[in-house]
């Protein structure tokens, strides 16, 4: 029996295709989580064994890590230990094990405090400003509307990082160097190009007659907006909003550049965890495990939008 | 209290001119139908009158008063798109409320719901109200979408080929539904067409409109029995209007200056007096056939013409037969497709 092979590429796939298909998806899902895996392993390590070779991939866990993240210590005698009488927790008690105690909080959670602020403001702003501005460039006749489109894509030819001089010598200018306002600003900028162009293509996707509809029901162009065109843009919004939030979270350079105190975000801070002799590996992979959780947890949530919103409207309805 | 007009209206894109000098005036209660090819400018004169074009020369009218600088929502006029128009993300019951919620016509919520639930049982879709407007078939869409513009009492309904997207037989069902409704309720309604058949039977009168002028507007009879030009003859029709030189199937005498004789396809006899004609194709529509005849052109060039033959049986493809023209049925164009007036002559005979 002959088979025609057009009529069988468009057709479901056959049960060993799947069983093959499925076998790569798990082997790549493996190599890539890998890395990941070992990170939050290391978090529960010991520092000795942290950085034993052959690496250790059975271990005793402790949460010295995280303890280490969260405070700061100072090695004392053991006579002024046992002066201090039995410890009030157990993290005190995991401290003093090793002759420390505790003197305080570490600055593990403003740093954390302040890439949440201009992570989610930066991208809130991005967005807000990238959907008005898609629904003008898509809607309204503006003059040189190429040409702006062009330039805003522009923006993105090059490094962000090669600015970087520019905008410090103007930051420190304008009073903006390590304050979250500028930090948020200059994310801002950078996502916007992205979110224009992005949200242009989904607004295009929506078919005029919605709105033309809703105006002559008798809404404004504004509530016709809001109640007609935002509601078929949360797909695109979503994966708008998830791909600014990934470049302002992660985001290293700038942050390293332009903050020191006040503003300075998780990244530049996470990998100078200071310990004895040297950088505290467990701490700084218990860090980038809690860093790694806001991403991972708004991406899930949004996760049924983002697929609709990453097919850019290619199957709608 | 409906009057409605466009005077000397001109609506240009760019380089092409979409409407041009157009002036149209649409009387309480009546139902006008615009016919054209595509371009013509039929939607665009829907779209002035909604206000989602705004017009470079001329005024709008609607309701007696001007409107021509006045936004789509203050204008008070309800639209029926070709299709788009339901809301994805809403249910039927929210897309039909929709234009009763807009500011400034906020009724009470029972109020919208009773208006609703008649708008639907109309409409025969009260038992879809909760489905979400994804979930509807096409037929049922375009009845929301009909439904939409009927909630409320506008001064003008502008329905733009609101039927085209169905199948046959809803597109009939819907269109008598369509006259029922705008009978009973004394609505105006300019509408869009491309099928004949719909601006026969549903228009009070028919526009027809070339290259974004107003060729002639008149009651459908009208325009079907005395055309004023072989355009509007064109538009009418099926099959349309079989166009002639002098002399053809033994037709001579015009006024002077005739050019194109119009005969259309029913006012060809067979088999009685008249030219030998050959059947080249016979298609049969049940009631009635189309015959292609080919018969002598004036300069003795074979000429087809279209036949309609009623209840007339015994012909088969391939055969000779005699083709005549009822006598008085002629339609005499000049050079530039205008109709000439031929006097009395043996139309007024045919009107009931």
């Amino acid at each position: 029996m002959s088979v025609s092979t057009k009529a069988y590429s468009v057709s479901e796939s056959g049960k060993r295709t799947k069983w093959l298909a499925g076998g790569m998806v798990v082997v790549y899902a493996l190599v890539s989580m890998i890395p990941l895996v070992w990170i939050v392993l290391t978090g529960f390590k010991s520092p000795p064994d942290s950085i034993a070779y052959p690496p250790k991939v059975v271990f005793e866990p402790t949460m010295e890590g995280y303890v280490n993240l969260f405070t700061s210590r100072s090695r004392q005698t053991p006579e002024y230990i046992e002066s201090l009488g039995p410890p009030q927790t157990w993290y005190d008690a995991l401290v003093r094990e090793r002759n420390m105690v505790i003197t305080g909080p570490s600055r593990f959670l403003g740093r954390y405090w302040n890439s949440i602020v201009i992570g989610f403001g930066s991208t809130f702003l991005a967005v807000f400003l990238g959907t008005l501005a898609a629904y003008a460039f898509s809607r309204f006749r503006i003059p040189l509307k190429d040409d702006l489109l062009f330039f805003i894509l522009s923006t993105r030819m090059m490094p962000p990082i090669a600015v970087a001089i520019p905008i410090f010598l103007m930051y420190r200018e304008l009073g903006l160097s390590d304050t979250a306002l500028g930090i948020i600003l200059l994310y801002t900028a950078v996502n916007l190009s992205l979110s224009v162009w992005l949200l242009k293509g989904f607004v295009d996707e929506i078919p005029r007659e919605y709105e033309e509809a809703a105006v002559i029901d008798g809404y404004s162009r504004l509530q016709a907006f809001v109640k007609v065109v935002l509601p078929q843009m949360r797909a695109g919004i979503a994966a708008t909003a998830i791909f600014c939030l990934i470049f302002a979270w992660n985001e290293y350079a700038f942050a390293l550049l332009l903050t020191s105190g006040q503003a300075q975000t998780a990244p530049p801070f996470i990998p100078i965890i200071i310990g004895e002799g040297g950088l505290d590996w467990p701490a700084v992979a218990a860090g980038t495990t809690l860093f790694l959780l806001p991403v991972v947890i708004f991406t899930v949530l949004l996760r049924d939008q983002l697929l609709r919103g990453i097919t850019f409207g290619a199957v709608r309805k | 209290m409906a009057e409605v007009a466009l005077h000397q209206v001109t609506k240009r894109f760019g380089e092409t001119t979409a409407v041009s000098g157009l002036s149209l005036d649409i009387a309480d209660g009546e139902f006008i139908v615009l016919l054209g090819p595509t371009g013509a400018g039929k939607t665009t004169t829907l779209r002035l009158f909604a206000g989602l074009e705004q017009p470079e020369e001329g005024s709008v009218h609607i309701a007696g008063h001007e409107v021509t600088c006045q936004a789509p929502a203050e204008r008070d006029v309800a639209f029926v798109f070709q299709q788009y128009s339901l809301y994805p993300h809403y249910t039927v019951f929210e897309n039909l409320a929709f234009p009763l919620r807009a500011p400034g016509r906020r009724g009470s919520p029972e109020a919208i719901r009773r208006r609703v639930q008649e708008i639907a049982e109309m409409l025969r879709i009260e038992s879809k109200l909760n489905n979400r407007a994804t979930e509807l078939s096409g037929g049922e869409m375009q009845r929301v979408s009909i439904g939409r513009a009927l909630v409320r009492q506008p001064n003008l309904f502008l329905m733009d080929e609101p039927l085209s997207s169905l199948d046959a037989k809803l597109r009939e069902d819907l269109r008598v539904e369509l006259k029922r409704i705008q009978r009973e309720l004394g609505a105006t309604i300019l509408y869009v067409t491309h099928d004949q058949l719909e601006a026969m039977t549903l228009a009070d009168r028919i526009g027809v409109l070339a290259e974004g002028r107003l060729v002639q507007i008149d009651d459908p009879r009208e325009v079907y029995e005395r055309p004023t030009s072989v355009y509007a003859a064109q538009r009418l029709g099926s099959p349309s209007i079989n166009l002639l030189r002098p002399g053809t199937l033994g037709l001579e005498n015009g006024p002077g200056g005739t050019e194109t004789l119009g005969v259309r396809p029913e006012d060809v006899v067979l088999n009685g007096r008249g030219v030998a004609a050959r059947v080249l194709t016979l298609e049969h529509l049940g009631v009635e056939s189309i015959a292609l005849l080919e018969v002598a052109g004036a300069g003795g060039a074979p000429q087809q013409v279209h036949a309609l033959l009623g209840s007339q049986r015994g012909v088969a493809e391939g055969d000779s037969v005699t083709a005549a023209v009822r006598p008085g049925a002629v339609l005499y164009f000049d050079g530039e497709g205008r109709r000439l007036a031929t006097g009395t002559t043996g139309l007024q005979e045919r009107r009931p």
